[in-house]
């Protein structure tokens, strides 16, 4: 059992998702159970790993490794460390969640709990895959559930925001795949394997390539620099950084409330933590070398240009949308500083992120399906009408803006404080986005919650238990993270401090 | 002496099945024709028997023709592929009033015209096979008589094999006259001898643009809409799946074994061809509006991927060209039994409009082309993308990184009008009504059976890959 556990954890759901294929279409409720059912497993395995997981060591844990297709040395060879195993809860939470966040979908129930199950084992699977072709399957996997979802089951220009979200993300694996390909033949014997790729990700070359156009451009760029970047344009798309976050706004106004939670959530995650897990201790040097660029630097952008793009919607949900480019911004700016607070900051930002985005996404649901609309000016003191609904709100919406007390804070500060010490120029310029954030988020309140109430939406009903049902446990852990971070951060620090020490040695 | 003709047997045993279903057609009533079904496919299942039982066996006439490892693996995918054939077309030649006995008779005679080309070890004889598989496959595009674009199809086809065939047939002269045989064997000999270099080389490249034009790589690749568009939607399938293999099977034994001392000089003409190959038949296929049209550029497509491991060569290419050519195989004759269970009783439901909403009229066969539209965009973990992972691999191997680049950017490309035929089915509404389960079961079972393939292929490739390592290690 305990081997296995998370091999479970990945394939409960598919098993699920063949379940809900077999049941008759013309029974939505037991169909919506058993994706329920199918998603308690791996969430109750999830709090055992929890307890079980030894957050001293830094190594990989509950290892499993079978040979899958040894004519390419290719494995099955999944396990979790402290990288990893936030990613992994928070993906089990939030599944488990969203099932219930998607009892309002009456279209093709069927295949929608099918899909979403399907995509849940793709999510869990990038998370704990340690082979990189494993990785890679598990990663297109979730890519084509989520198209479908986006695609049938979105808003009016879903087709389009379906199309865009997948060509983008695709041509982002493409390059992925050649970055995976190029490792693979340089790696003797040839090996898909994470973890001996790390070991030898050292000896990668770094002498400049001295062709065109690196070489007019003054580069001293080798081809361990060369993949990093492949890699981390595969990344980019994913988290997203900007310029290739145009898909972002796009699917999440397009995508069902559930989707949009995962999206978010989980998917925008997958980003930094493919950095995390290849980029860094694989190309150390070129990491090292280009992490203040592509990382510091254009992190600190994405927080700044997030939070005034974010300032400039009348779309309640693209706003959220935009706040989400803004605050993985943190990420890759924490990411970046390579001191212990930054990374480690980083990491739970990318925990808090999906916690709170979570909630703000279900926040902004819950009023979409009572007004079917998301103009933040076509409300108007909700606060009077929906007082539960507007304190769980503002719960969300504080823990978005980084509320001392509340988990976003912690990362923030963390993040702000790690990069302080290395970059402090980016530090004064991130530090403003915080100004930023607080201004549209107070500005949205206000302009939704307070002030006079509108007359149309004065008998909105209040919100209901399963929309509180699915809100509440996600505020419980914004709560308690902000008050005790050491229950998320001690499951990462000997992780990170290990993976910093990769790179410390390359820094100039 | 008797043991000399066992290689043959193979191909003697489709031919006599070939002219018992023949025979047998004239004394069964038209409301019997089924029973031809059965004796098609027991005579392709004996011939697949034959191939397996002798395998290894001594060559026929001087080892012109042998029936090793690699040409019985080829036997092996043409039975397949005949068989999946023969099982799409049951309702959809007798809706077109397509004769039904005759249609099943050629296609196992251009199998048999298949089975000497992957057996041939003689260029006149792999001449002979080649005729005698498009001669079938001429006659099968223009079957469906009371359609013009079936006649046009086939006029076009003949006289373009026509004109492949003089390439072929004066490349086989000219390298008789170089070397002063036309046994494969004899001409490796000579390649290490003093030769004629200049007529060498000459006839080494008209026999490449025969096998082009029969690949259809481009710019040899022009007559392929008309003739794949016109064709009855099964010969289509088995045109872009069989007629491909053949000539890719002749090209892995004539070029990548026996020509390999001649690689410096014909790898870079593959590798131009394979680049515009696959670039144009990815660019085209964007632009069509009928699927049927498009699974044609995209064949086009794909046999420029097909000619990446040509290039790549060696044993890890070779091994990538099998089992690409397995992967091809069931998700293109998949897509193209979808398209054949659109057919209405005058058209062809082919255009991107008919599949509209069919994802909620028929689930099944909406399900299982999403498949072959996702696998033939090389999307994980199904066969093509695991096909395509190898082709890439073994291009990297062999230093043709570059080949490796454009290739991933031409599917990046494909994936645009791959998932336009599911956003259509499952994104639209309209369209026409599919076949149902009742109406042709046949055609259903050849569906299921390539969704199958396709994900078996994906996830667990180890069995195909050591059939196809066993079969290139027999050419040595």
């Amino acid at each position: 059992m305990t081997e296995h556990v998370l091999t479970y954890m990945t394939f409960f759901p598919l098993a699920g998702m063949i379940a809900v294929l077999l049941l008759p279409s013309s029974k939505p409720n037991l169909i919506r159970w058993t994706s329920v059912v199918f998603t308690i497993p791996p969430l109750l395995l999830g709090i055992w790993l929890y307890r079980a997981f030894d957050p001293n060591n830094p190594g990989l844990q509950f290892t499993e490794q079978v040979p899958w297709i040894p004519t390419y040395n290719i494995q099955y060879f999944i396990g979790v460390d402290g990288i990893s195993i936030s990613m992994v809860l928070l993906t089990a939470l939030l599944s488990f969640i969203c099932i219930f966040a998607s009892w309002g979908i009456e279209k093709g129930v069927k295949g929608y709990f099918a899909l979403f199950l399907l995509l849940d084992t793709g999510m869990m699977g990038v998370f704990v895959a340690l082979d990189f072709f494993l990785f890679y399957i598990f990663w297109e996997l979730m890519l084509l559930p989520m198209y479908f979802l986006i695609g049938i089951w979105g808003g009016p220009r879903r087709e389009y925001a379906a199309i865009k979200f997948f060509l983008y993300t695709l041509f982002g694996s493409v390059l992925m795949l050649l970055a995976i390909l190029a490792l693979y033949f340089t790696s003797d014997p040839h090996t898909f394997d994470m973890t001996v790729l790390i070991k030898q990700g050292a000896s990668y070359s770094t002498t400049p390539l001295g062709i065109w156009p690196f070489d007019s451009l003054h580069l001293r760029w080798g081809f361990q620099h060369i993949v990093w970047l492949a890699l981390f344009v595969g990344f980019a798309i994913k988290i997203p950084a900007f310029p290739f976050h145009t898909w972002l706004p796009d699917a999440h106004v397009e995508a069902p409330t559930a989707i949009s939670v995962i999206l978010a959530g989980i998917l925008l995650k997958m980003g930094t933590y493919g950095i995390l897990r290849i980029n860094y201790p694989m190309l150390p040097q070129a990491t090292a070398d280009l992490a203040y660029v592509f990382l510091g630097a254009l992190g600190t952008w994405n927080i700044i240009y997030g939070a005034l793009c974010a300032m400039a919607q009348k779309d309640f949900k693209k706003l959220v949308a935009y706040s989400s480019v803004s605050h993985m911004g943190y990420v890759m700016l924490g990411m970046a500083s390579f001191t212990p607070q930054g990374i480690n900051g980083a990491l739970l930002q990318m925990f808090n992120h999906g916690t709170i985005t979570g909630m703000l996404f279900l926040m902004v649901g819950v009023i979409y399906d009572r007004a079917h609309h998301r103009d933040i000016e076509g409300f108007g003191g909700l606060a009077a009408v929906m007082p539960v609904y507007t304190g769980i709100s503002a719960l969300a919406i504080f823990a978005s803006m980084g509320l001392p007390g509340l988990s976003g804070f912690i990362s923030e500060v963390l993040v702000l404080l790690g990069t302080w010490q290395k970059y402090p120029v980016l530090t004064v310029f991130a530090a403003t986005g915080v100004i930023l954030t607080a201004g549209y988020l107070l500005w949205t309140v206000q302009r939704v919650y307070l002030g006079m109430t509108n007359e149309k939406y004065k008998l909105m009903p209040e919100i209901n238990t399963r929309e509180l049902f699915t809100m509440i446990p996600l505020g419980i852990i914004v709560i308690i993270v902000g008050v005790y971070p050491t229950v998320v951060l001690d499951l990462l620090r000997a992780s990170l401090t290990q993976l910093n020490q990769v790179i410390i040695p390359h820094l100039g | 002496m008797a043991a000399d003709y066992v290689a043959l047997l193979p191909a003697a045993q489709m031919l006599v099945a070939a002219i018992v279903v023949l025979v047998l057609d004239l004394f069964t009533p038209a409301d019997e024709k089924g029973v031809l079904v059965w004796t098609s496919l027991a005579g392709l299942a004996l011939s697949a028997w034959v191939a397996l039982r002798f395998r290894g066996a001594e060559g026929a006439f001087g080892n012109t023709l042998l029936l090793d490892g690699f040409a019985v693996f080829f036997i092996l995918v043409f039975a397949v592929v005949a068989a999946l054939t023969i099982l799409m077309s049951v309702q959809y030649v007798r809706e077109s009033g397509i004769r039904e006995g005759e249609f099943y008779v050629l296609i196992l005679l251009s199998a048999v015209g298949m089975i000497i080309m992957a057996s041939a070890n003689d260029l006149i004889l792999f001449f002979i096979g080649l005729e005698t598989m498009s001669i079938a496959v001429y006659v099968l595009a223009g079957m469906w008589r009371s359609r013009a674009e079936s006649a046009e199809s086939a006029m076009k086809y003949f006289l373009i094999g026509a004109f492949a065939t003089g390439f072929f047939l004066y490349g086989i002269a000219l390298i008789y006259g170089a070397t002063g045989s036309t046994h494969l064997d004899r001409i490796a000999e000579a390649l290490g001898g003093p030769q004629a270099a200049l007529l060498l080389t000459a006839g080494v490249f008209l026999v490449l643009v025969g096998l082009a034009f029969k690949v259809a790589a481009a710019p040899f690749h022009f007559w392929v809409p008309d003739v794949y568009d016109g064709a009855p939607t099964p010969v289509t399938a088995f045109m872009a799946v069989a007629v491909k293999a053949a000539a890719f099977a002749g090209w892995a034994r004539i070029f990548l074994h026996q020509w390999e001392p001649l690689r410096d000089e014909w790898t870079p003409a593959v590798k131009a061809l394979a680049i515009l190959t696959m670039t144009l038949g990815n660019v085209l296929a964007v632009t069509q509006s009928s699927v049927k049209r498009m699974l044609a550029y995209s064949s086009i497509a794909h046999a420029g991927y097909l000619m990446i491991a040509l290039v790549a060569g060696g044993e890890v290419g070779a091994q990538a060209l099998l089992f690409y050519v397995v992967s091809y195989a069931a998700m293109t004759l998949g897509a193209f039994a979808v398209v054949a269970a659109l057919k209405a009783d005058d058209r062809e439901g082919a255009a991107y409009a008919d599949f509209a909403g069919l994802g909620y009229r028929k689930p099944f066969l909406a399900m299982a082309m999403s498949l072959f539209m996702l696998s033939l965009a090389g999307f994980p973990p199904l066969a093509g993308f695991t096909g395509k992972f190898y082709l890439f691999r073994a291009a990297v191997a062999a230093g043709h990184t570059d080949l490796a680049v454009i290739g991933v950017l031409n599917s990046l490309v494909s994936v645009f009008y791959y998932l336009r035929v599911i956003l259509m089915m499952y994104m639209q509404e309209g369209g026409v009504e599919a076949k149902s389960f009742r109406g042709a079961p046949y055609l259903y079972a050849a569906v299921g059976f390539t969704a199958v393939a396709t994900v078996y292929l994906g996830i667990l490739p180890t069995g195909a890959l050591y059939a196809s390592l066993g079969a290139i290690a027999s050419l040595r």
